[in-house]
Order: structure tokens, then C-alpha cells, then sequence
């Protein structure tokens, strides 16, 4: 049983690492900033996600569970609403988005 | 009078969960600290429906999951994006009309879309929503989508 889990959690944990490294290969990759934040939201998703749940599993029931899913859960707000505040801030500065080229897909 | 109990609790088991100590005083401490910024809050008039909105939470416990079978697949894909050494990226912005009614379910929608990779929100207005998608295809699919109408019966707005 537990090294089922042991098995479980270490693959959780080089999975979201797996993420992390994409992410910022991606950071690196993409050609403007818009895009560059797609791929840092790869890392602070499932790359930080998987990374936690790995912790907890190899925690158990314990306080520490608990802490990490405090943790989890302040990613879940606080990071989009970063990642959103960024974008917001660039484009009311006027940095303009590389688009491709193509009708508006738009429903407004 | 319900969202300030159910503040007031939340704070309390946070405090303790923290801590992980059981001596009287802190526990005491605990409480005194939970009441204060109960207090505050009430003074602040930020807790209500909006501010604190209990009445979401069973619906929106069960559309978590849903949410994160979604940045799953999202991630997957924009993952072999990165990876493909062609990097095939068609970036859009696009707009479109929200069907939420309340602030606290406009933010929800809004974070889910920022929270899928491939797709943020730039700007989140009452009637309309400026999203940036990495590819086309995933800018065009924020529009009347699934999370749409699903925020909107976690909304449960009245």
C-alpha cells in the first residue's frame, strides 16, 4: 500500500516538474508577452498542482495535508487574478498583442 | 447575520488549522483574533452575498472538478504546443458576452477562463469579456462555451 503511494506521490511530483520545465521552455519560446503568459500558466497550474498533490500524498492525513491544500487553494485565486491584472495593465499601456492574421472570431 | 457566523467560523478553523496547538490560550487568542476581524469586516460592509457568498459554495464544490479535468486538457495541449518545434500558435482576442448576472459570478468566469492555459482574460466588464487565446481554435472556444453556462448555474443568481 504504501509503496503504492511512494510510487503514486513520486510520479505526481517529476510530472509537475515535467510541467515546470515546459513552462518555462515555453516562457522562452513564445514570441511576445501575451503569449509568454500562456506558457507561465502551464507552471502555476498543473506544474505547482501536481508538485502539491505528490506532497500531500506523501504527508497523509496529517496538518500538513492541510496546509498544502490551503496552499492549493490560494494559487487557485491568486494567480489569475495576477496573471489578469498583468494583462490588463499591458494592454491599457498599449502594448499590442502580436495577432495572426484572420477574421474576428468575435460574439460581442 | 449568517455570512458573519459563517466568517467568524471559517476564520477560527483556519486559525487553528495553522497553528496545530491546543493550549487555552491559544485558542483564546484564536477567537479573539477571528472576532476582531469579524468585526472589521462588518464595519467595512464587505460581507455580504457578494463578499461572501455561501450561498455558491456546495455548487461551486461540485464544479471543481469539472474546472480541473479542463486545465488538464488544456495544459496537454498547449504543453505540445510548446513542444512542437514548428511552435504552432495563431493568437486572437476575442470578445464576447457573458451570461452572469452577479459580480462574484463574473469573477468566477473570468478566473476559470485565466485559470485553462491557452486562454486569459484581459478585460472582464458586466457585458462584455476581452479574452487573449494562444491558438484560434481556443480563443473562439470562450465564447457561450460550457463554462459559461456552467458558472451561471453555480451563480444560481435571484
Amino acid at each position: 500500500m504504501s509503496a503504492a503511494l511512494d510510487i503514486l506521490s513520486w510520479f505526481c511530483l517529476v510530472a509537475g516538474g515535467a510541467f515546470c520545465a515546459i513552462g518555462a521552455l515555453g516562457l522562452v519560446r513564445m514570441p511576445d508577452f501575451y503569449t509568454r503568459m500562456h506558457a507561465a500558466s502551464i507552471t502555476d497550474t498543473v506544474g505547482a498542482g501536481l508538485m502539491l498533490l505528490g506532497m500531500m500524498l506523501q504527508a497523509g492525513f496529517t496538518l500538513v495535508t492541510v496546509k498544502l491544500v490551503m496552499i492549493g487553494l490560494l494559487l487557485l485565486f491568486a494567480s489569475p487574478t495576477a496573471t489578469h491584472a498583468l494583462a490588463k495593465a499591458a494592454l491599457a499601456r498599449g502594448l499590442k498583442p502580436l495577432l495572426a492574421a484572420g477574421d474576428d472570431p468575435s460574439k460581442p | 447575520m449568517l455570512q458573519l457566523a459563517s466568517l467568524g467560523i471559517v476564520l477560527y478553523a483556519f486559525w487553528i488549522l495553522l497553528s496545530g496547538y491546543f493550549e487555552p490560550f491559544l485558542l483564546g487568542a484564536g477567537a479573539g483574533s477571528a472576532l476582531v476581524v469579524v468585526l472589521l469586516a462588518r464595519r467595512m460592509k464587505i460581507v455580504d452575498r457578494e463578499g461572501h457568498p455561501i450561498q455558491m459554495i456546495a455548487a461551486v464544490v461540485l464544479y471543481w472538478p469539472w474546472l480541473f479535468k479542463e486545465i488538464a486538457k488544456c495544459a496537454w495541449e498547449v504543453s505540445r504546443i510548446i513542444l512542437d518545434p514548428r511552435l504552432p500558435i495563431s493568437p486572437v482576442l476575442v470578445r464576447f458576452k457573458p451570461s452572469q448576472k452577479s459580480q462574484v459570478g463574473l469573477a468566477t468566469h473570468a478566473n476559470s477562463i485565466t485559470l485553462t492555459p491557452g486562454t486569459i482574460t484581459v478585460e472582464a466588464a458586466h457585458n462584455e469579456f476581452l479574452v487573449h487565446g494562444l491558438t484560434r481554435a481556443s480563443g473562439a472556444g470562450v465564447i457561450d462555451s460550457e463554462m459559461d453556462r456552467r458558472v451561471t448555474r453555480v451563480e444560481g443568481y435571484r
